[in-house]
């Protein structure tokens, strides 16, 4: 089936299986490996994009679905809020407070947290950890995960 | 995954001649667990009709007698909406207890309330009952840490997850449903099945019925949900209870209450004892804790289980409690 999606503000076609996930057609047909395959089940977030402006899991979303609609993956999100090249400002902090180690759930947890500051669920660390709590990760970052959350949302607006 | 043929519906009507033309059908909503349950193979529809881009689903209205939710609202879109916050507190903190706030954005009510069974066996290959009618039951055996404590039959002793549903009970609602023979209500404390001899069969829908709305009668009753679990945030109940009461207004007594389990029974599990018993008690931690006692009193250990009764009492206990520090 033909679907039209606009992804990081590329309108784009596809002829796609009813059995392909929005996550694996990122992956393998637009090469915007960025998404991650954690669990493929919903665990772990580890997917997690923005579709029409609300964070979802891209490995539940069958590519179907998806017709007529905006994604947004980490590859996208230069182009939303800074210039190209350079880093997302959430992305520096995750940098600042150590937010990571083997790196593979950062992008999800960046779409989820940009989502959950934006939804206004970032004001305590209390609110940030329930909000985020979709999102694992099997390093146990989470301490600098909050922190640079915290710090990203004070400096908003 | 096995093939299937995805079909788009625009309207209810096109919606249920597609589910009678091209059965088995299953109806597409979020898909988390629709589309979760057919990676696995355990759900295997010919046909599945996608139906979120039918309007009517996706309203929400509230008037002087009952809050109407679409079938197709999202859990998020409901948890945020104003006449939850102010008329239904206990809907928003059962839909925030649930999920993620990924899931919640993506999953509808509908497919909420018939969302199927976590237990371990049902989404693995072991033999199951509910998977695969006459297989066995392999929790009988095996882990039981997560079975039911209630409801459960020798075929089957799979946990209802959901903990809408349970809070949703507590408030009486009902759901409207449309299928090949036209449109009916049921009271939601009929939807959903325990076991007995037939654990593949989860609800009491008939084959191409589509849940359209559900009815929440308007009330003043206090009300609250309270959810044990494995961890903080982000995991299906060992024990939850769900909790709405009215207070005698000059001696505090209790009037009338609803006290509904969740994730301890089969299906979302109602004791009228425990609410007959606290009809003109005081509101007290003794009393508390004896009703979530009594709420139990029938529950089966198992091997693994037993502290889910524990829990059981005490979510019981302490929705009663929270509930009634609340203003009516």
């Amino acid at each position: 089936m033909q679907i039209k999606v606009t992804v990081n503000a590329e309108p784009t076609l596809m002829d796609v299986d009813p059995r392909e996930s929005l996550l694996d057609v990122l992956r393998e047909r637009l090469q915007l490996t960025g998404t991650k395959k954690g669990c493929d089940h919903g665990h772990c977030g580890a997917c997690t994009v923005h579709l029409d402006g609300r964070r979802v899991l891209s490995c539940l979303t069958p590519a179907v679905q998806a017709d007529d609609t905006t994604v947004a993956t980490i590859e996208g999100i230069e182009g939303i809020e800074g210039p190209d090249g350079e880093l997302h400002p959430l992305q520096e902090a995750f940098v600042r407070n150590d937010a990571l180690q083997c790196g593979y759930c950062t992008p999800g947890q960046i779409m989820s947290a940009l989502a959950c500051v934006a939804e206004g669920n970032a004001g305590s660390d209390e609110d940030i950890r329930e909000f985020m709590s979709g999102n694992l990760c099997r390093c146990g970052a989470y301490v600098g995960i909050v922190a640079a959350i915290r710090s990203y949302a004070a400096g908003q607006p | 995954m096995y093939p299937f043929e995805y079909r788009r519906a625009s309207t209810l009507e096109q919606a249920l001649r597609m589910s009678a033309d091209l059965a088995p059908a299953a109806f597409l909503a979020g898909g988390t667990t629709l589309y979760d349950l057919m990676k696995l193979g355990v759900e295997r529809p010919v046909t599945v009709i996608d139906v979120n881009r039918i309007p009517e689903l996706s309203h929400l209205r509230l008037s002087r007698s009952a809050l109407v939710i679409g079938s197709g609202v999202r859990m998020s879109d409901l948890a945020d909406a104003r006449e939850v916050r102010e008329s239904f507190p206990i809907i928003r903190e059962a839909l925030l207890a649930g999920a993620t706030a990924q899931i919640r954005n993506m999953a509808s009510i509908g497919g909420n309330l018939l969302q199927r069974t976590r237990c371990t066996y049902f989404r693995g290959t072991h033999p199951c009952n509910k998977r695969v009618p006459g297989s066995g039951c392999s929790a009988r055996e095996g882990i039981d840490e997560g079975q039911a404590v209630l409801g459960g039959s020798e075929h089957c002793t799979a946990v209802y997850p959901g903990d809408l549903a349970t809070a949703l009970l507590a408030l009486d609602a009902a759901v409207d449903v449309l299928g090949p023979d036209g449109a009916r209500s049921l009271a939601l404390a009929d939807l959903h099945r325990a076991p007995g001899d037939r654990p593949e069969q989860d609800h009491t829908l008939r084959p191409g019925e589509l849940i359209t709305a559900v009815r929440v009668p308007a009330t003043r009753m206090r009300q609250a949900y309270t959810k044990l679990r494995p961890r903080e945030s982000y995991s299906f109940a060992w024990a939850s209870a769900a909790v709405t009461l009215s207070l005698h207004p000059d001696t505090a007594t209790i009037e009338q209450s609803r006290v509904v389990l969740g994730g301890l029974a089969t299906r979302p599990w109602r004791v009228r004892a425990v609410e007959d018993w606290l009809h003109g008690r005081p509101l007290v931690e003794a009393v508390a804790l004896e009703a979530g006692r009594l709420a139990l009193r029938d529950a089966e250990a198992g091997r693994h289980k037993a502290f889910r009764i524990d829990l059981g009492t005490r979510a019981v206990a302490d929705a009663l409690l929270r509930a009634g520090e609340q203003h009516e």
